[in-house]
């Protein structure tokens, strides 16, 4: 139900990016979101689309970088892909784990056009 | 974390910045910019300045969330009426619409703020902040909050609690935990409420219940409880004597909780929020 207001505060997040670095156009955005993160890919892509209307970022295209839920367990230090409901080691069966990746609800990147049309690439 | 070091770079989205990732390619006068900020950033910065207010005041701020009708209000009717004595207390209840859960808070003889949501599933930490500043926190020693009863969103949205109580009744069934892994994997505490209905349930195992919850790499404390009966009621009167004991030791030690919820990941792979006024400088 909060997809549309997630995909506010991206328009936020977005436009704060676009002025620092004098962009006229966001081509795209690109989210990293995991299954126990609580919002839906699905969902946001419907909801963005209202959010992003008269803004820089009216024709971007929005990537949804879906993350598997990924666990390590603190007995036997092994890491292990998993279901959203079920926590447990994928070695050992232990439930005291650790989640390494699967609740990311993150802004990851996003392309933009410069005002003076340079190609500029940011590496990290 | 930050873009600096590279701490923000995990095993979840290292692929992206390795050449041919996403995040390295520019095509032509298109730059590419590594973000990395959590998308709840706006909700957490009014969250977390909640947190200092409870702080400040000496005050322990408890979020309880569950389905509607699974007995939170019954719940802090009776732990209102066993504890007021020792402790100044408040309620925040949380609805869509009505007065009618304030109402009964108040006849208990404490105060209460009815937040109504009008369609909004969820309260969030602006509703929470506005509901706040219409309690004096410095005449307080616990908040309850009482979310809207629903087990999806509630369980994303920060408030500016110490502890997360999350209410299961025995009449929605013992697989719950993995039907809404989000909003358990969230809970600091487990209530398995209405316990005097197990005697007619064939189809509630509470062992089953808990073990759900641990599924969910949860270590959370479960207790069952009627607070109609009363059974179980004092097992969570300790946990809650506990709880207000260790909240005042951390602001003596200059600490603070943050729920069960987010703990670690989201954390752990974003940086900081932009200050508050940041963003909302540029919003067109």
């Amino acid at each position: 139900m909060h997809e549309l207001s997630v995909c506010q505060e991206i328009i936020i997040q977005v436009n704060e990016i676009a002025f620092q670095n004098q962009a006229t156009t966001i081509e795209s955005i690109t989210l990293q979101v995991g299954p126990l993160s609580g919002v839906e890919a699905p969902l946001l892509k419907q909801a963005f689309p209202f959010a992003a209307a008269q803004t820089v970022a009216e024709n971007a295209k929005l990537v949804i970088e879906e993350l598997p839920v990924v666990v390590k367990c603190k007995l036997c230090g092994s890491q292990s892909t998993v279901v959203p409901n079920k926590l447990i080691c994928g070695q050992c069966g232990d439930y005291h784990t650790q989640l390494v990746s699967g609740d990311e609800m993150l802004l990851a990147s996003v392309e933009l056009t410069r005002e003076n049309k340079l190609a500029e690439v940011n590496n990290v | 974390m930050c873009d600096t070091c590279g701490c923000n770079i995990t095993s979840g989205n290292q692929h992206l910045l390795k050449p041919g990732g996403k995040l390295s390619i520019a095509n032509n006068g298109v730059s590419s910019i590594s973000v990395l900020k959590n998308l709840m950033s706006e909700n957490d910065q009014v969250a977390s300045h909640n947190r200092d207010h409870f702080d400040k005041n000496n005050v322990l701020a408890i979020n309880l969330m569950s389905s509607p009708g699974s007995g939170k209000t019954a719940l802090l009717e009776k732990t209102i009426q066993q504890l007021k004595e020792r402790y100044r207390i408040a309620v925040i209840e949380g609805d869509l619409e009505t007065e009618n859960d304030a109402d009964r808070i108040r006849k208990q003889g404490v105060p209460a703020i009815q937040i109504t949501t009008g369609s909004a599933c969820h309260l969030d930490a602006h509703m929470v902040h506005d509901a706040v500043h219409d309690l004096s926190l410095k005449d307080l020693d616990i908040v309850f909050i009482e979310n809207v009863g629903n087990l999806v969103c509630p369980a994303s949205f920060d408030l500016g609690q110490h502890l997360n109580v999350t209410l299961l009744s025995v009449t929605e069934g013992d697989d719950k935990p993995s039907k809404y892994p989000v909003m358990f994997r969230a809970a600091d505490i487990m209530l398995l409420t209405k316990t005097d209905l197990l005697a007619v349930l064939d189809d509630f195992d509470t062992k089953k219940a808990e073990q759900n919850l641990r599924q969910l790499a949860s270590d959370a404390p479960v207790i069952e409880l009627s607070s109609r009966r009363g059974d179980g009621l004092s097992t969570w009167i300790s946990w809650l004597h506990k709880q207000i004991e260790e909240q005042l030791t951390r602001i003596k030690n200059g600490k603070s909780l943050k729920p069960n919820i987010q703990k670690e990941g989201v954390q752990l792979h974003s940086e900081p929020s932009l200050p508050h006024n940041s963003l909302k400088q540029n919003h067109t």
